[in-house]
């Protein structure tokens, strides 16, 4: 059942994709609304698959490369919805979809059978510290899209190109200020959850902190969002900045995410 | 019935002209008492904008009636009527109704799409319907006029792009400052482009403005009329750090800001971005100040290509939007022509008699035995009966021949039996007449 969701996810994932990608090129407001629609489908296809697993498997299905990508998926997809609610800028869709379907066809190559749960991770602190990663994570990806759309936006009015798509791209301000939303949304959680890691640590490991590449990636990641933040809260860092370091700091993330589980081998590495 | 229009436009009449034959707003009960009381004219609007003024009207008698409201139009206004004629056109019956809907949904304003044209046409029509110089037939016309316009706006992006550059600046502010609500706008110097710019920036919701010039006094007087603060020309850079849109145009003969102001502004901003306009030639602000972060500069050659692709996206709309009205006379047209009485005394017979008949027929196929010319006599019996009940109606509509009167009849008739439009019938019983 949740193989059937997932995969219909997979699909409605993808026309959205498509239909965001053709919104970027032809200005017509049914595209957007349908691909909106897609996208609502598929979170819903999305959830059901993560619950059937969850269900079945009896813990959050965050537990291999298989089940945190399609989670991650399913986080970056409900940011989107809620911070396209608010800002009403459907055009964000045309950066964040594609992510999400990249995220969700990475997961399918990944097996996704059902195993029993590591017994080092039988804790309610599995819950707090991934679950406040992966929406951390997602909203700094939210802030990534937000950050390239600007770095393109900011370019035709400097060129002064003002083209079909300079007019259908939101204002600098209203891309600046997403970015400040994520970064006041993405960086208190990425500290509960380096936190609540490190609590987690001592009680399953004996030691706060040993240095294992996810927690010293983590702490990279931190620190860049950290910088800017401050630099944002203190000298006013905004606009092209701003939008860089977002753009970093996703990428960082992204190799914590991903890269350290694949390459760097450490205590963190469950899904062997 | 037919309507008519008779008016002039920028189109056809200079300003000088169009000034000596506006109505006022505060005077147009006579005029439209007026126009009424002509024996050609039955129902009749005036509307009258800066750009045009035209007068709609219904009338029996096509030529005499324009030819009747022309006549008007110079006497009222004391103008010999040869200077005027010449100003002026007139459409009647599917061209007029195209004309109207074309005014209404901006197609034939100066500036194409602009969004005054419909507000004006509604106030018209609201004096004409509260003077009662407007009937059955100009009510509905409007009406169909005001949806018309609507369904343009809404089915087409005619009016969704600036087309000044003054309003384009705005757009363009939009696009970097997000909303101007909070923002405050530097006026430097003095122009025409740069106050209209700033009363567009008000509009749209700018919070002040700060005007500064080398004769303070024209600061002080530009400042009051804008309900802003007047700066002195010496304290520019004291004050240009609270400014987010800077718009200059003075007639100085080099630079008055530099790269290096405009860093040390944003600085004191906290980076907050700020827009400039440069209108003067030779310029005021260094094109440098581009280069920097959180600093747009453009030029007015960058407005006007912004106006330019606005215009020519407009014209492409436009064309979709003459199809949209095109399909709307259609329909408004078929509906004006079966006001007509003659059609609509021949679909009520013939509404009856369909009635008749399928009755008759339905009595008869059940009825078994009946005498042999039973038959004949139930149908005489049936037609007698029909013929009197029409008959009233019949004299009356006659009777009320020609009038306001007749259209509410007709229509009403038309709406309580339903009846079906059918402009051939009528052309087919007046050749017989």
């Amino acid at each position: 059942m949740s193989q059937i969701f997932f995969y219909c996810t997979l699909v409605l994932y993808g026309c959205a994709t498509a239909l965001y990608l053709g919104y970027l090129l032809h200005t017509t407001q049914g595209m957007a609304t349908w691909a909106s629609r897609l996208v609502t489908a598929g979170f819903v296809t999305h959830s059901l698959s993560t619950i059937h697993r969850y269900n079945a498997a009896g813990y959050l299905p965050i537990t291999n490369m298989h089940e945190s990508l399609s989670f991650f998926s399913l986080v970056i997809v409900g940011a989107f919805i809620l911070f396209v609610r608010k800002y009403k800028i459907a055009i964000l869709g045309s950066f964040i979809l594609p992510l999400a379907l990249l995220m969700i066809i990475a997961s399918s190559t990944f097996p996704s059978a059902v195993h029993e749960l590591n017994p080092a991770l039988k804790s309610g602190w599995l819950w707090v510290h991934t679950t406040m990663a992966f929406v951390s994570y997602a909203t700094f990806t939210i802030a990534f899209g937000a950050a390239v759309i600007y770095l393109i936006q900011q370019h035709f009015l400097k060129k002064k190109k003002f083209g079909a798509l300079f007019q259908k791209l939101p204002s600098l301000d209203t891309l600046d200020d997403i970015n400040y939303r994520c970064l006041t949304i993405g960086f208190p959680l990425l500290t509960v959850a380096i936190i609540s890691g490190a609590i987690w640590a001592e009680k399953a490991w004996g030691t706060y902190w040993s240095w294992d590449p996810k927690e010293t990636w983590s702490l990279i990641t931190w620190f860049i969002y950290a910088a800017l933040l401050h630099g944002r809260m203190t000298t006013g860092w905004r606009g092209k900045r701003a939008a860089l370091l977002s753009i970093a700091g996703f990428l960082v993330m992204l190799f914590t995410f991903i890269g350290v589980n694949m390459w760097l081998p450490g205590l963190h590495s469950y899904n062997k | 019935m037919n309507i008519i229009v008779v008016g002039l436009s920028h189109k056809t009449a200079t300003v000088e002209i169009r000034e000596k034959v506006a109505f006022s707003p505060n005077q147009i009960e006579k005029p439209l008492r007026e126009l009424v009381a002509l024996d050609e004219i039955l129902e009749g609007v005036i509307v009258s904008t800066c750009n045009r003024v035209e007068i709609y009207a219904t009338t029996r008698d096509i030529a005499g009636g324009i030819a009747r409201v022309k006549r008007f139009m110079a006497e009222y206004h004391h103008i010999p009527f040869e200077t005027l004629e010449s100003h002026l056109y007139s459409y009647h019956s599917e061209a007029a109704i195209r004309h109207v809907f074309r005014v209404a949904s901006s197609l034939d304003s100066m500036v194409v799409g602009e969004p005054q044209i419909l507000g004006q046409i509604k106030t018209s029509y609201g004096y004409a319907a509260e003077y009662k110089s407007s009937g059955i037939i100009l009510n509905r016309f409007l009406h169909k006029a005001f949806s018309v316009a609507k369904r343009v706006r809404t089915e087409t992006k005619i009016a969704s792009s600036a087309v000044s550059v003054a309003f384009a600046a705005v757009e363009l502010a939009k696009k970097i400052l997000g909303n101007l609500s909070d923002k405050t706008v530097m006026l430097i110097g003095a122009g025409e482009m740069c106050e209209l710019a700033a009363k567009h920036f008000l509009n749209s919701g700018a919070r002040g403005v700060m005007v500064t010039n080398r004769t303070f006094e024209r600061a002080e007087r530009l400042a009051e009329e804008f309900g802003g603060e007047a700066v002195r020309f010496e304290e520019l850079f004291q004050h240009l750090h609270r400014a987010d849109i800077v718009l200059s145009s003075t007639g100085a003969p080099h630079i008055i800001i530099g790269p290096k102001d405009v860093e040390d502004v944003v600085k004191r901003r906290k980076f907050k971005p700020m827009f400039f306009i440069d209108i003067a030639v030779p310029r005021d602000i260094d094109p440098k100040v581009d280069d920097l972060e959180n600093a747009y500069l453009f030029t007015v050659d960058n407005l006007q290509e912004i106006v330019q692709a606005n215009l020519a996206q407009r014209n492409l709309e436009a064309e979709k939007a003459e199809e949209i009205i095109s399909r709307e006379i259609g329909q408004f047209f078929k509906w004006l022509s079966s006001l007509e009485v003659t059609p609509t005394i021949v679909a009520l017979r013939n509404h009856f008699d369909e009635i008749r008949k399928a009755e008759l027929e339905k009595t008869l196929s059940n009825w078994k035995g009946l005498p042999p010319d039973a038959e004949k006599r139930l149908e005489a019996l049936t037609m007698a009966m029909m013929n009197k009940l029409l008959h009233t109606p019949t004299t009356v509509l006659k009777k009320a021949g020609q009038g306001g009167r007749v259209d509410l009849y007709v229509d009403g008739l038309r709406q309580l039996f339903e009846l079906e439009a059918a402009p051939e019938e009528a052309e087919e019983l007046e050749l017989e007449a």
